[in-house]
């Protein structure tokens, strides 16, 4: 009784720890005074202003085309590239496969830093560069989900399929696909995660003139705080909320469905 | 007789509001090979896990030795268990699983090599100590879990349907494998299962178990020759199980037919389930049966044929060595002393036995 | 299969192996250019033996026991949670995935806005303990306000393996061990530990490269106070642009990741970081 008691109260306590911070940006959210610690009234004109501020909506927009963009190539992409490394010998596998973990192990900024290297020496800094380091950080990603998908594919079915006269397109959308498509779309989304919370790698090889949330974020931040910064946060993790909500219902009905 | 080892008293148990156990009571003797036979969710394992202590009952007592063990935790218990999938360590090799128990009685070293040594002779895998889990087969797999547990002397050796997971062929060969261990440690053995092959030919005494109560607790050939209803008929091997009226003391009707038994005591006009094995249907001249019928359909099974005879109104299932076509014209006929006449349960899950003593 | 076809399916990671060669090898190669020549393009190992200059040993000293303190608190913090986690017995596993990857969807500079909030001089801690009749106390801008950063934004990367790798154990090779006779204490020493050790090296890892390698977190709540090997790296190509010395550098920063991974592979069986997912 003791323990359970002792368990839940360390429990509480770190989810308070990864929670109470982001409450704080909400609160403030809607509160009157630009003060950090007293209550002023309930207002929703920092939303108001935000939505006004051309530079927070001008690298809202560019987070998310960068973002789009960056996922949707890189899951088209690595699901290609994993197709092919399965059907690798081992040792093209095994080459393949650790270059893959090379942008997943390294240092962000050693990778931010290298890429910028070669971009300013063969081009110039700007929307494409961004949107090829994203790129680079988001297909590992999508070949590490759909992979194992793969692997736990019956090579049997598909055999069976081609055995019974289908081509190996039509044997691949009817027989693999519907195995793989799971581990495609998480593999999507973990690109869009990435890609959205990248500051790093965005950083070095932005340029001027391009900036994601996150970059325009740092260099505000680096000026001081303005309270549309709360307003962001609160819109941000709704956001997230809502769609880590819709993603979690819809897999959990899946489930019900196929118990 | 042998003394009592183990008593389970008005155990019940629920889980989720579902209730799995319902008022048991079971005694085990000192040295039975005791197999807990029954469909899946008939409570057996969950009888095999209060006596492991991995489970306490919501009421109700288990005695070991005499002393109420009921709260006791599994490692206090002198009791070990066989798992169903062998639960070995993965972590460790498998002169590490099998000293796991004896480490930590803090047992001496010569000791435990002597120990792993006797125990990997004993399950016939001698010279396996540096292997890892891994590189075993499930066979082997499972042998090591015994080993590991009979290690350590308990007094009951529980296993959770230790065969399950292997191939028929290697089930067979372990299922004289544990008669022989049995025979060699001498210590009790209890055994759950769902196939009723394997609780015919290993068992000592058999509990047939279903939706929570004991149906029948019986020798081998008592479960099989005499089974006490028709869950229990139907449960042990393939059965006719017919609709069929007692009229009076050794006389009974079926499909229309009044046919001799054996039986007395049911009354008069009393509605029951007559039930007769496959193996004791004769078929004979249309004439000379009781009932005639047709052969629908014949399976050569090796030792015999499986012929479906429709007569009555009902399949007859029948086991013969001799060869009738498909379409023949048969008639059927069985001694009176093998016609099991039973009672028909109120409900499906009616206990049939109160209480069970072997 | 015939062999027609299976050329055909390799041949779909082409476009990847391009990608490799163009964005992964050739940036890597170009870092290892840039660090061994100087301005003029001449070959010098002073890029990397700078790393002994005092300035720069202090920040890759500091880099290093920060990321250490903060890998060595993430796990005592995680590893209680991932064994009650699991414990609960909770039916949908992506419950527990979903409580705490929620905050990583929040941008990392707003929850570091939220932790200069939260430790300002004048922010809520201070006003708390100020209300409580306690001194204040000075955070933001130090080393701990930095580690407080860094262990909010990696607790979920050690709390995930951990929690993976021992909701693997069956709760029947548990149920074993007492049945041999172990109690709490020895189930938890011979038989839940040793099971995640792959996951605590897993977490490890992927706490401790990014706590090395962090510049924003130092920057934006250490003041510019607080130098770790990141940010010296950062200001050499950002400002001082001496792009060879922060190449030179950045190479000595890979070898030090290279190094900690290895050493962390060495003491458990191979788990890549991604295995997480």
């Amino acid at each position: 009784m003791v323990k359970k008691i002792g368990s839940r109260i360390y429990l509480s306590v770190i989810f308070l720890f990864l929670y109470f911070p982001i409450l704080v940006l909400i609160v403030l959210s809607f509160n009157d005074s630009k003060s950090r610690v007293a209550w002023g009234g309930f207002t929703g004109k920092w939303y108001i202003s935000m939505f006004q501020d051309t530079a927070i909506m001008r690298a809202f927009a560019t987070t998310i085309q960068i973002t789009l963009v960056a996922s949707v190539l890189a899951t088209i992409i690595g699901t290609l590239a994993a197709i092919g490394i399965q059907a690798m010998r081992r040792r093209g596998k095994a080459i393949l496969l650790g270059a893959t973990n090379i942008p997943l192990l390294n240092a962000d900024i050693v990778t931010g830093i290298s890429m910028m290297l070669l971009f300013v020496r063969f081009t110039k800094l700007g929307f494409m560069t961004v949107l090829i380091a994203h790129l680079t950080f988001d297909i590992p990603y999508v070949i590490l989900n759909v992979l194992p998908r793969l692997n736990a594919t019956s090579k049997s079915a598909y055999e069976a399929a081609l055995d019974l006269g289908a081509t190996p397109l039509y044997a691949f959308y009817k027989i693999v696909w519907p195995d793989i498509r799971p581990g495609v779309f998480s593999g999507f989304l973990m690109a869009v995660t990435m890609s959205l919370d990248d500051f790093s790698i965005t950083y070095f090889t932005k340029g001027a003139g391009v900036n994601t949330l996150s970059t325009m974020l740092y260099t505000e931040l680096r000026k001081g705080i303005r309270p549309e910064m709360y307003s962001l946060s609160t819109l941000l993790f709704g956001i997230a909320l809502l769609l880590l909500l819709l993603i979690n219902f819809r897999s959990a009905r899946k489930n019900d469905i196929n118990n | 007789m042998a003394k009592e080892l183990i008593h389970m008293s008005h155990i019940s148990k629920s889980y989720d509001s579902t209730l799995v156990l319902d008022d048991l009571d079971l005694c085990i003797k000192e040295n039975a090979f005791v197999t807990l036979l029954g469909p899946s969710g008939c409570g057996k394992t969950t009888t095999l896990r209060l006596l492991g202590g991995f489970e306490t009952p919501d009421s109700g007592q288990v005695f070991f030795d005499g002393a109420d063990i009921t709260s006791l935790p599994p490692n206090e218990r002198k009791l070990n268990t066989v798992f169903q999938k062998y639960a070995l360590f993965p972590h460790m090799s498998i002169a590490e699983n099998i000293a796991f128990g004896l480490k930590i009685s803090k047992k001496s070293k010569s000791y435990i090599n002597s120990k792993i040594k006797y125990a990997l002779k004993l399950v016939n895998l001698d010279g396996y100590e540096k292997r890892s889990v891994d590189s075993l087969s499930g066979g082997q797999q499972q042998r090591i879990a015994i080993a590991r547990a009979i290690v350590n002397e308990p007094k009951v050796l529980l296993l959770d349907e230790p065969l399950g997971a292997l191939d028929l062929k290697l089930r067979q060969d372990m299922q004289y494998e544990l008669i022989r261990l049995k025979e060699e440690l001498g210590i009790t053995f209890v055994y759950v299962t769902h196939d009723q092959e394997e609780a015919l030919t290993m068992s000592d005494s058999i509990v047939v178990m279903n939706q929570g109560y004991i149906q029948q607790i019986g020798t081998p050939e008592d479960i099989y020759n005499e089974p006490c209803n028709a869950f229990v008929a139907d449960f042990i091997g393939d059965s006719n199980i017919i609709d069929g009226v007692m009229l009076k003391d050794k006389l009974v009707q079926i499909l229309g037919v009044k046919i001799p038994c054996v039986d007395t005591g049911f009354g008069e006009n009393q509605p029951v389930d007559v039930v007769i094995r496959p193996e004791d249907v004769e078929l004979s001249d249309p004439a000379d049966g009781f009932m005639e019928g047709d052969v629908v359909s014949i399976i050569f099974k090796g030792v015999h044929y499986e012929i479906e005879v429709a007569a009555g109104g009902y399949d007859w299932l029948v086991h013969t060595t001799k060869m009738y076509p498909v379409g023949t014209h048969v008639g059927i006929s069985v001694i009176p002393f093998n016609i099991q006449i039973m009672n028909k349960p109120e409900s499906s899950d009616e206990k049939a036995v109160e209480t069970g003593e072997f | 299969m015939n062999f027609k076809f299976q050329f055909k399916r390799q041949f779909l990671s082409g476009p990847y192996m391009a990608w490799i060669v163009g964005f992964i090898i050739l940036p890597i190669l170009m870092i290892l250019y840039y660090g061994i020549t100087d301005s003029s393009g001449s070959f010098t190992l002073q890029n990397i033996t700078a790393i002994t200059e005092p300035i720069h040993m202090k920040a890759l000293l500091l880099s290093l026991k920060l990321a250490l303190l903060c890998t060595a608190i993430c796990l005592l913090l995680a590893y209680p949670l991932a064994m009650i986690l699991n414990g609960l017995h909770l039916k949908r596993q992506s419950f527990v995935v979903f409580i705490f990857m929620l905050p990583m969807w929040m941008n990392l500079m707003l929850r570091i806005l939220a932790w200069q909030l939260l430790l300002s001089n004048n922010g809520i801690l201070n006003t708390v303990l100020e209300s409580l009749g306690l001194a204040k106390v000075q955070l933001l801008n130090t080393s701990s306000a930095v580690v407080f950063g860094m262990v909010y934004d990696f607790l979920p990367f050690m709390i995930l393996p951990i929690y993976n790798s021992m909701s693997r154990i069956g709760s029947d090779v548990i149920d074993a061990a007492k049945d041999l006779g172990a109690n709490t204490l020895q189930v938890f020493l011979k038989i839940i530990l040793p099971l995640t050790v792959s996951g605590v090296i897993s977490g490890i890892i992927m706490v401790f490269v990014p706590a090395l390698t962090s510049f924003v977190i130092s920057d934006l709540l250490g003041g510019g106070k607080v130098l770790l090997i990141g940010n010296v790296i950062e200001q050499e190509f950002m400002q001082s642009m001496d792009w060879n010395m922060g190449s030179g550098l950045s190479i000595v920063l890979m070898v030090f990741v290279i190094a900690s991974m290895a050493f962390m592979n060495v003491h458990g069986n191979e788990e890549g970081g991604a295995a997480v997912w």
